[in-house]
């Protein structure tokens, strides 16, 4: 049975280490290397981490990473709770509402991009006019405040429907009598929700926060298309800020660079799940 | 039903009528861009087409790029899927079924990859998959995204399976069933809505992702979002054929979840979770 095992493994990680294994190698060897093209590849040990770690754009592109990251979980997280709890239970509304919560987490990461482009346009858009109707100010091309605030506002509309159907899940699956019983015993709403919804959803909570975390540190496509990482750096995230080096050829770097973000989000997530974990175990009424 | 609570009630209504128009606004503007001239886009601000215009769909449909991009996105989707289910299977019955040397620490080194920013590869890729011959072509993209889908799969089928008792396995060996036809006839019918989520989110990953499949193709495999973002940042954007295109590339989204809709709830609430 023990080797028999492995033959069923064996087809998926032959894939996989063609696609990842050998992948990071090429990396980690072009990260202790400068690179220049027409020229062979010098060998400089730690040098492109020490350069990378030493860069305040790269310095600049982490610590606006980790407050979106910051800010998308809160937002999220407590948004798609909220809705969940309101949505209703049964009836014939609720198909419609799940429909409607899945049409977001099907668009293409770009045409999300050219959705809020069309929407937040100076010329075009909608908000814009909301803003000039209301004697305000509004240009995500101009604005530094106004782009990181539209990035986040199209991270929340994507992705709290994730967060929502999860927790809906979560909820279906409480049993009546856990409600009937704090009933009985006089709980009122608040407490109702701390000591018997909450902890029942500790792992949908889990797995939305994990998957929220990991790939809102890995934004991309948004930036890219509505703001360009713009004005300035305002929207230059990881991603944009790594994709942007190896774009220019500049390897070394960028090698070292992603080797370095990838360990962030290693440590973060594992962090994260570690975190919860305790939480939800020493908040959990037995 | 006490006052305070009859209130609670109102409270939430309106507050879920607001929170589900402001998700349907930004679809809304659109579909609205998308049937409207170019010229009624930039000089008036409209709620709706007043010259209402297909113009932008049949120019999408009559462009060979466009058309082309489209069935580059198919293929190198149904290529993928069907990759990542045939290794994901077998590998996520192991899991679920035997204890090995190191499969606890396979099956956390496998949801890493799913952690790895695409970025990381963009440079790794182009290398290997040019040395290969691979490049620009859809079987780069096809590949490249295994490396995102096999984790997911693997962790979702893992899931199901592990909801089915091994009983079930032991009575058809007993009742004489080799393996392939335990397989096929008795544990696949079980675990089908496992493998209709696992695609689901396996196709949906792949026709979204941007970066490898930018990294990836150049002319040949080019994908339809790559398309999309091509006009962008040029003079005089066509508002009204990205706003077009971008209708187009939810239709197979929603086809696949009208296949896999009754699977769906059933696979969030199961998938591990």
């Amino acid at each position: 049975m023990k080797n028999r095992a492995w033959y069923f493994v064996i087809p998926m990680l032959i894939l996989m280490s063609i696609g990842a294994f050998l992948p990071i190698m090429v990396v980690v060897n072009y990260s202790q290397h400068y690179i220049f093209a027409g020229s062979a590849p010098t060998f400089v040990g730690l040098e492109n981490f020490v350069e990378v770690l030493h860069d305040s754009q790269f310095r600049g592109a982490v610590s606006r990473q980790f407050l979106f990251t910051f800010m998308v979980l809160v937002i999220e997280i407590s948004l798609g709770l909220m809705v969940a709890l309101a949505l209703p239970k049964k009836g014939f509304w609720v198909a419609p509402c799940l429909v409607l919560l899945g049409i977001p987490l099907l668009i293409p990461y770009n045409v999300v991009g050219i959705i809020w482009r069309l929407f937040t346009q100076s010329d075009i858009g909608v908000i814009p006019k909301i803003f000039e109707v209301l004697g305000g100010y509004y240009n995500v091309t101009l604005d530094s405040f106004d782009a990181a605030s539209t990035i986040l506002l199209l991270d929340v509309w994507h992705w709290t429907p994730l967060v929502v159907l999860l927790v809906y899940a979560g909820l279906q699956a409480i049993p009546d009598a856990y409600y009937q019983a704090a009933a009985i015993d006089g709980a009122n709403s608040w407490r109702t929700f701390r000591f018997v919804t909450l902890p029942k959803l500790r792992s949908v909570l889990t797995l939305g926060i994990l998957l929220r975390l990991m790939d809102s540190f890995k934004i991309y496509s948004e930036p890219l298309l509505l703001t360009g990482g713009g004005p300035g750096t305002a929207t230059t995230y990881l991603s944009l800020f790594v994709a942007r080096k190896a774009e220019s050829y500049e390897l070394g770097y960028a090698s070292a660079a992603s080797l370095i973000y990838f360990f962030i989000v290693l440590v973060m997530s594992y962090a994260a799940f570690q975190i919860i974990t305790r939480i939800g175990k020493g908040g959990k009424v037995e | 039903m006490s006052p305070k609570k009859k209130k609670n009630k109102k409270y939430s209504k309106i507050f879920l009528i607001l929170y589900f128009f402001l998700l349907t606004v930004p679809i809304y503007w659109m579909l609205n861009t998308s049937f409207k001239f170019d010229t009624e886009i930039l000089s008036q601000f409209t709620l709706f087409p007043h010259k209402f215009t297909t113009k932008n769909y049949v120019e999408i449909f009559n462009s060979s790029v466009w058309m082309g991009s489209f069935l580059h996105s198919l293929e190198y989707v149904f290529l993928n899927v069907l990759i990542t289910l045939s290794v994901s299977i077998p590998a996520a019955y192991a899991f679920s079924r035997w204890k090995f040397k190191g499969d606890h620490h396979l099956f956390f080194w496998l949801l890493t990859n799913r952690m790895a920013p695409a970025v990381i590869f963009m440079i790794p890729f182009t290398q290997i998959y040019s040395s290969l011959g691979l490049f620009d072509t859809i079987w780069a993209v096809a590949l490249a995204h295994l490396l995102f889908n096999i984790p997911l799969a693997v962790w979702i089928l893992e899931g199901f399976m592990s909801g089915i008792p091994k009983e079930l396995d032991e009575t058809a060996f007993i009742d004489g069933y080799s393996f392939l036809q335990f397989f096929t006839r008795i544990f696949f019918p079980q675990i089908k809505a496992g493998i209709g989520v696992a695609a689901f989110l396996c196709f949906t990953f792949s026709w979204v992702e941007l970066i490898l499949a930018k990294t990836l193709t150049i002319i040949n495999a080019k994908p339809v979002v790559v398309t999309l973002t091509v006009g962008i940042g040029a003079e005089g954007i066509k508002w009204g054929l990205l706003g077009a295109a971008g209708v187009l590339t939810l239709i197979p989204g929603a086809v696949v979840v009208y296949f896999v809709r009754n699977n769906l709830a059933k696979g969030f609430a199961m998938g591990r979770v």
